[in-house]
Parts: C-alpha cells; sequence; structure tokens
C-alpha cells in the first residue's frame, strides 16, 4: 500500500514540475487571443524561419499546427472546437470544404502579392476567381524510377506499368483517385470519369497489373525509393522531387496519356479568429523572397512566377518539376464528383487492392 | 453490506463505462445506419456480406491468430525464464522500455532493417546468400506485429507465474512427473488465467492493427482494422466504417465468450460470501 | 531457486537483441550527419542542438510525458477499482457483460474512438485541449488496466479475506492491507500498460486536442509527408536514455535502501 501511494504523489509531483515548466517555455501562453495566428499546415511544410520572420514583421504570434491527411484536417475543422486561421487542404478538399461552409471568402484588396501567382494557376474550376483559396504549392503525379535498376523503360507511357519484366517491383500509392486514375488514363479515359462501367473496366486493366505490384504505400515511399529498396513508384512530383534530391539514380516521369495536376492551396477555416492576421500571412506568403526561400526549403514547385527568378535556375528549367505549357495541356485537376462517385472510386480500389496477393 | 461497499468502487468505473463506452457504441451503431447521404439504410449491412468484407474478416482473423500464437510462444518461454532471474522486476521493466518508443519510428526503423541495404540482407550476403525481399511479406508482418504484442503477453503471464508455489512444482517432480509432464500439468493450468488475459489483450487488438499493414506489409494485407480507417479517414464513408466497427465489437464478444471464465464461481471465490 | 541453463539465458538475450533493435537502429542514425535514417555519412551532434534550440518541441515532448503520466494513474485507480468491484459481482451474466464492455474500447480502431470522443466532447462542450486529451487517454487505458488487475484478483483466494475479517479488520483495512498489496504487482503493469497505450496513441489525439497542445505522436505521424526529421530520432535518443537511467537508478536506489533497511 505504501509503494503504491508513495507511487501516486511520485507521479503528481513530477507531472506537477513537468507543467510548470511547459508553462514557462511555452511562449504562446499569457497572450491575447487577437495577436495570435494559429496556422494548420501538412508537417515539414514551411520553412520554420519565414514564421520567425513573419512574427518579427508584423508582431503576430504564429502557433504552427500540423496535420497529416486532407480529411481528417477537415473533421477536425467541421467539429469545430478549435480556431484555425490558415489551413492548407488540397484542391478537390477545398471543393468539398466550400460545399460545407467551412471556409471564408478571401478579400483579394488584402493580398495585394497575389499579382506575383502565374495566371494558369488561378481561377481554376475548383474554386472560381480565387475566392476562397491562394495556391501554396502544386505537382503533378507521374512515375519515379531507378535508372540503374531499370534500364529498359522510360515510362513515357502509363501501359509501361503493366510490362511483366517488372513483376513485383511496381510501388503504388495508396490513394483511390491517384490509382484509379492510371487505369483510366492508360485507357485513354479522363480521370474525372464518372461512368461506372469504364470505372469497371479501370478496375479490371488494373487487376492485370497486381502480379507487378510490391506494396500500396503513403508516404514511406520516399525513403523506400532513396534506399534503392524500390524500383518503380507511383508518385507525387513534391516527393519525386525530395527522392531526386537524396538519390541521383533517380528521375521522373509524367506518362504522355496524362496525369494529374494538384494545387496546395491556403484557405481561410470558418473557424477563424484572425481573420485579418490571416490576409496578412496569405499575403507575406506570396512575398517572391518568401516563396522563393520556401520553395527552396520545402523541394516543391512554386506558383509564384515571382519567386521563379530568384531561384537556382536548374531547378526552376527542370521540366520535371516545372513541366512547359504543353505538358500541363494534357493535365487535369480532379473535380469533386460527388459523394456517390467517389465511393464508386474508394470500392473499385478497394476490390484492386484485396486482388494483390 | 459488505457487498455494497464492494460495488461502490465501481462508480467512476461505470461512469467511464457509460460515458466513453456506451455512449460511442451508440454513436457507432448509429452512424452504421447512415448512407453517404445521411438517410437511413441497411445497405452497408448488405455490403458486409459481400466476397470483398468476408475475404476481408477471414484474412484479419487468421493473421490474429498467427500473431496471438507467436506472440505466446515467444513469450511465455520468456516470461518463464525471467522469473528464474536474480534482478526479475528489473527486466520486466526493461521488457516494457522498448514500447514507450513512437511506433510509428520503430516502424521506419524496421522499414530500414529489412530494407536491401539493412543489417539483415548485410548479414544474408555475408553468408553468401542472395539479397532477399522482407519487406512487404508476412513474415515481416508477423514479426513486426508480434515485436508490438510481447509485452502484452508477457507482463500478465508474469505475473501468474510469479505468484506460482515453487513447492508445487516441487511436489511434482518429487512424484516422478518429467519436466514436461510438471509444465503441462501444474505449471500451465496454475497460470492459464494469465494466458488467457495475455490472448485477450493481443488477439482483439491484432483484428483492429493498422499503420503496419501499410508500412511492412504494403497494404498485402488488409484488416478489418486497415478497412475501418479507411472508411473513416480517406473514402469519409462513416457508415460503412461504423458497420465494420459493429461487426468487429460482435467478434469481441464471441471471442470474450470462448476465452472467459467457464468454471463456476473461479471468480467469485474473490470475496463476497 | 534453479539456475537458468545456458540454453534460456542465449533464448531472453534474443528476445531483448531483438526488443531494442529498432531503437539502436534509431539511435545510430541520430548521429547521421544527412538527413534520414538511411545511408550513414558522417557523425554529427547537430540534431541533438537542434533538440535543445526548438523549444516547441520540447514543450511537446512535456505534453506528452505529463499527459502520459497523468491518464495513467488515472486509468490505473479507477481500473484497479473497477476491478474490485467487478469480482464482487454475483450474476455471473453481469459480470460477463461489463468485461464485454470493458473490452470493447481495446477492439475499437482508433478513428473510431478518436471521432466518436471529439463528438462527445463538442457535445458537452468541454474544450479541446489538454482535458480532452487527457480524458481520452484514461478512458481508452482504462480496459488494459482492467485485464492486468483482474487475473490476480481472480487468483486471490478469498480464505485470505475471511481470515482477516474474522480477525478484526475493517473493510478499509481489508482493502488497503489485503487486496491491494496482493494485487500490487497487477496494478503496476496495469499502470506501465497504460503508459504504453497513451504514449503510442495518434489517432484519438490527433482527434481531440484542439489549438496549441500536441504530443510527439501527432507531431511525428504529421512530418511523415516529407519525411521524419532525425531531430526526432534525436529527442527519441535522448527520451530512452533518460528513461534507462532513471529506472535503473531507481531500481539500484530502491533496492539497496531496502536491503540496508533490512540490516538495521
Amino acid at each position: 500500500m505504501k509503494a503504491l501511494v508513495r507511487a501516486t504523489i511520485g507521479i503528481l509531483l513530477v507531472s506537477g514540475v513537468l507543467m510548470y515548466i511547459a508553462h514557462a517555455m511555452d511562449t504562446t501562453s499569457g497572450k491575447s487571443g487577437k495577436n495570435i495566428l494559429t496556422v494548420y499546415n501538412w508537417g515539414e511544410y514551411i520553412d520554420p524561419a519565414l514564421l520567425k520572420k513573419f512574427e518579427k514583421e508584423t508582431g503576430i504570434h504564429v502557433v504552427y499546427e500540423t496535420f497529416d491527411s486532407n480529411e481528417a484536417m477537415m473533421t477536425k475543422i467541421e467539429q469545430g472546437g478549435t480556431n484555425y486561421d490558415i489551413a492548407v487542404p488540397s484542391e478537390y478538399t477545398i471543393e468539398q470544404m466550400k460545399e460545407r461552409h467551412l471556409l471564408k471568402k478571401i478579400d483579394h484588396s488584402k493580398v495585394p502579392n497575389l499579382k506575383n501567382i502565374e495566371p494558369d494557376f488561378l481561377n481554376l474550376d475548383f474554386d472560381k476567381d480565387n475566392q476562397y483559396s491562394i495556391p501554396y504549392f502544386w505537382g503533378t503525379v507521374g512515375i519515379v524510377y531507378n535508372t540503374k535498376m531499370i534500364k529498359n523503360h522510360n515510362f513515357e507511357s502509363w501501359d509501361e506499368l503493366w510490362d511483366p519484366s517488372l513483376k513485383g517491383k511496381v510501388i503504388l500509392v495508396d490513394s483511390a483517385r491517384e490509382v484509379m486514375g492510371v487505369g483510366l488514363n492508360s485507357m485513354g479515359k479522363s480521370l474525372n470519369s464518372t461512368d461506372s462501367h469504364e470505372l469497371q473496366a479501370a478496375t479490371n486493366k488494373l487487376i492485370k497489373m497486381a502480379p507487378n505490384v510490391k506494396a500500396v504505400i503513403g508516404d514511406e515511399v520516399t525513403q523506400l525509393m532513396i534506399n534503392g529498396d524500390a524500383e518503380v513508384a507511383l508518385t507525387w512530383s513534391g516527393q519525386a522531387a525530395d527522392m531526386m534530391y537524396e538519390n541521383e539514380d533517380l528521375t521522373y516521369s509524367v506518362p504522355k496519356e496524362g496525369s494529374n495536376l494538384w494545387f496546395d492551396n491556403m484557405v481561410i477555416p470558418k473557424t477563424s479568429k484572425n481573420i485579418d492576421g490571416a490576409h496578412k500571412f496569405i499575403n507575406f506568403m506570396l512575398d517572391p523572397k518568401v516563396a522563393a526561400q520556401n520553395a527552396d526549403y520545402v523541394g516543391y514547385s512554386t506558383p509564384n512566377r515571382a519567386a521563379l527568378k530568384l531561384l537556382d535556375p536548374e531547378v526552376v528549367n527542370d521540366e520535371r518539376y516545372y513541366p512547359p505549357k504543353e505538358v500541363r495541356n494534357k493535365l487535369h485537376v480532379y473535380k469533386n464528383l460527388g459523394k456517390q462517385k467517389i465511393g464508386e472510386y474508394n470500392e473499385q480500389f478497394l476490390k484492386f487492392k484485396m486482388s494483390i496477393r | 453490506m459488505r457487498k455494497k461497499g464492494n460495488l461502490l468502487s465501481l462508480i467512476p468505473y461505470y461512469i467511464w463505462i457509460l460515458l466513453f463506452v456506451i455512449a460511442p457504441i451508440l454513436l457507432v451503431a448509429y452512424y452504421s445506419l447512415l448512407d453517404l447521404h445521411g438517410h437511413f439504410t441497411i445497405e452497408n449491412y448488405k455490403n458486409f456480406f459481400t466476397s470483398v468484407y468476408l475475404k476481408m474478416t477471414l484474412s484479419s482473423f487468421w493473421y490474429a491468430f498467427l500473431i496471438t500464437l507467436f506472440s505466446l510462444l515467444v513469450s511465455y518461454p520468456a516470461a518463464y525464464f525471467i522469473t528464474k532471474l536474480k534482478h526479475k522486476q528489473l527486466w520486466l521493466i526493461l521488457i516494457i522500455i522498448p514500447s514507450w518508443i513512437n511506433l510509428l519510428l520503430k516502424t521506419y526503423a524496421f522499414i530500414g532493417i529489412f530494407g536491401n541495404k539493412g543489417p539483415i540482407n548485410a548479414f544474408v550476403q555475408a553468408i553468401g546468400l542472395p539479397k532477399q525481399q522482407i519487406l512487404f511479406t508476412d513474415i515481416a508482418f508477423v514479426f513486426v506485429a508480434v515485436y508490438i504484442f510481447i509485452p502484452f503477453m508477457i507482463l500478465p503471464i508474469f505475473n501468474a507465474l510469479d505468484k506460482l508455489n515453487p513447492a508445487l512444482i516441487d511436489a511434482s517432480r518429487d512424484l516422478g512427473a518429467s519436466k514436461f509432464t510438471t509444465l503441462r500439468r501444474v505449471v500451465i493450468p496454475l497460470t492459464m488465467n494469465g494466458i488467457k488475459s495475455g490472448i485477450q489483450a493481443v488477439f482483439i487488438p491484432s483484428l483492429s492493427l493498422f499503420m503496419i499493414t501499410r508500412l511492412i506489409a504494403g497494404n498485402r494485407v488488409i484488416t478489418l482494422g486497415t478497412a475501418i480507417e479507411e472508411q473513416f479517414l480517406v473514402t469519409q464513408n462513416w457508415g460503412m466504417g461504423s458497420t465494420i466497427a459493429v461487426f468487429l465489437i460482435i467478434f469481441m464478444l464471441i471471442i470474450m465468450l470462448f476465452t472467459g471464465e467457464k468454471r463456476k464461481g473461479a471468480v467469485r471465490n474473490g470475496k463476497t460470501k | 531457486m534453479e539456475k537458468l541453463s545456458k540454453k534460456s539465458k542465449l533464448y531472453l538475450a534474443f528476445v531483448f537483441v531483438v526488443l531494442y533493435a529498432p531503437i539502436l537502429f534509431l539511435v545510430f542514425y541520430s548521429f547521421n550527419s544527412g538527413d534520414s535514417m538511411t545511408n550513414f555519412k558522417s557523425f554529427t551532434l547537430s540534431h541533438y542542438k537542434d533538440v535543445f534550440n526548438d523549444s516547441r518541441l520540447i514543450v511537446i515532448l512535456i505534453n506528452t510525458v505529463v499527459v502520459a503520466l497523468l491518464s495513467a494513474l488515472i486509468s490505473t485507480i479507477i481500473g484497479t477499482l473497477g476491478s474490485i468491484g467487478i469480482i464482487a459481482i454475483r450474476n455471473r451474466k453481469l459480470r460477463n457483460m461489463v468485461l464485454s464492455l470493458n473490452n470493447i474500447l481495446i477492439v475499437s480502431p482508433d478513428v473510431i474512438i478518436g471521432a466518436s470522443f471529439l463528438i462527445l466532447f463538442t457535445m458537452v462542450g468541454v474544450k479541446l485541449g489538454f482535458t480532452s486529451v487527457l480524458l481520452s487517454h484514461a478512458a481508452f487505458s482504462i480496459p488494459i488496466v482492467v485485464l492486468m488487475v483482474l487475473p490476480k484478483l481472480q487468483e486471490m483466494n478469498s480464505s485470505l479475506i475471511d481470515a482477516a475479517l474474522d480477525l478484526g479488520a475493517s473493510r478499509r483495512d481489508v482493502l488497503t492491507r489485503v487486496i491491494l498489496p496482493y494485487i500490487k504487482p497487477g496494478i503496476f503493469a496495469g499502470f506501465f500498460m497504460a503508459l504504453t497505450y497513451s504514449l503510442d496513441d495518434f489517432a484519438v489525439t490527433f482527434f481531440v486536442t484542439g489549438n496549441g497542445f500536441s504530443t510527439l505522436s501527432v507531431e511525428i505521424y504529421s512530418m511523415a509527408r516529407a519525411g521524419v526529421s532525425l531531430t526526432v530520432n534525436a529527442i527519441s535518443g535522448i527520451v530512452f536514455f533518460v528513461t534507462l537511467i532513471l529506472v535503473l537508478g531507481y531500481y539500484f536506489i530502491s533496492n539497496h535502501q531496502s536491503r540496508t533497511g533490512a540490516q538495521k
């Protein structure tokens, strides 16, 4: 009994001391709510030095919080109880958030730096006139492969993924739209197809690829490709850039049949309590110098035209990171197909995954 | 009077059950009856009985069985030997400490260890064999799962073994029983409660394993837990996710029936009269 | 006590090596001057420097530890009391029902627990943050405590209690002097398992946390997209060795005290 009481008191004491230390160190406590800006972003998706710079310039204190999936982030914002001022969802999520009235309109007069953004990336279908969102990073979906291990393919066509020589070598990303998109694009269909027959046909075609599939995973693919543990992977250009930076044998290709063009945009969730600060933050991130520094740190492609001039020309002229307009014309942004159709994509994708054994 | 006093200690526990068990179950049951548009339907339940989900259920049970079996096979002797060590309490804590390091981080470490350039393949090559694909195999998956669950199995078994009266074993040996017979007829039956509690703590969560099904098994193994996770977070089909959860709860109740106490009054000899 | 044979010692050594292998792997790469857990470039301490310069990360670490300790404590108290109560339920059907309810949270996948707790908290109006995380962690750790404590109670001999009562012990005395000391190993086992649950949890914490409160797991998971930085390896390495030293130190000090105490 004595031991139990002693242990209890010990735990309470230790916790108390630790909480006091944390409280003393936590610079956010004690500041007024008005001067705090809560940014909700993907992990490691901003140069932390820029947050410090923003704090210095504006006197606004930034609380930086992170999420690991669009859907989880949306659930948090929808359920309330939080007050995020800035979030960075992907384009298809922005459409859903708009539908559910989770976003506040952005006042363009407070974001003069919007002029720096490449006009091609503005006024897109998922957010006409950019009423709710401002581009942060963008990219494509394609195939990254190890040129030392794969010598007879350059993946100009999706169909090369079905080649029997790739048995047990292909890694797919664990995401329904991307994988179904491979099936659809390889048949010359739109990756926004809503035709159930086309979807079924795409699944049937994908199931034929099953012997080639090594695994269906998420972000871990980066490490595997860098390591030389995997030969070929379907992935996003941003991650491909990370991999190529670490391993020179890797290269990236967007097949000619077409692929997906994606965006991560900054939005102001309806839960925001510091709308003025949020606008300041967006404008700050669109500053050419800031955007260039951020792109350099994160390694993704920036939509900021003015920032491109400040970046390493070798990167900017690399068509793998910044594909020319002809290639971009073949890329399509995901449309919000509605819950029913998205459900169908997911069911088909699950069927395909269950066929891998 | 005595009985009432003991039952009083249940009050916080019952509040917990009400708030954090029954309320969520009701919520899950309610959601399982909703379709994507929020209308009432039993479509989700029908959907569960299609080949995709039945296949998934079978494979979940198969892997949970394998994981539990290997955890038990590894843990029982380990727990037994630890009880014989001089600083046995210390060794026991040393078994638990690794589980305090973040699981995702350890999983990444496993990806590195199992990798082409990892230490295992370095060893394999050193003894003159060709490189092996270890990651994304059943063996790797079961291995990592067993790794995760070992402390959950060792702890209850250790506690059961530790209280075992050594005189009973001596008596059995004195009466001419072999080591094996003693183990089978005396030690194991007397530690059955610990074994059962270990099995429950391993088998039940094994059914809903996720994350390592993707990271280590590359989605070649899809458990019910993985499916729920995806329905909630990716598909955003809370209805179907909840339906699978309802079935998971039903399966758990069935397992409880099998591993629950069989002998009447085994528990009752606690203290009520 | 019989001595362990060489073979069984070898077996135990093997189990320990396997258990610690991934952690040593993590710690090894925390000294890598590269920025991932592959291709060791050269030795550096820079990731450790980063840990101490990053006050945000340290606050998160402290949050993680405090939530783990307090939630484990709460769940151990409620779980232990609950187990004692469960044993006292005479109706076998009712008892089995309570036990089944107990295990539901163990079998429920984290997202479901997280999502339903989030709905619960927002409905009741609990502010999301430290409190909601603490309550949730305590809530999902209670069943594992019960699972660890119950077998000890089951094997307890009722004659022990009867004897105590016959000797004139009060009910309180029976609890504090007979029952609790007997089930102490189960209680500690439950506490440690609750710690494990809390430290490992990502999904539930993610859902029920609010502004400005985060734990190490949430942080690590959200780094996955861009790759986990080796700073996290460094911080895990520090946590690991500090824990190890604390446990060893505490064990030998208390052992030493009890031995010298016994000699007096």
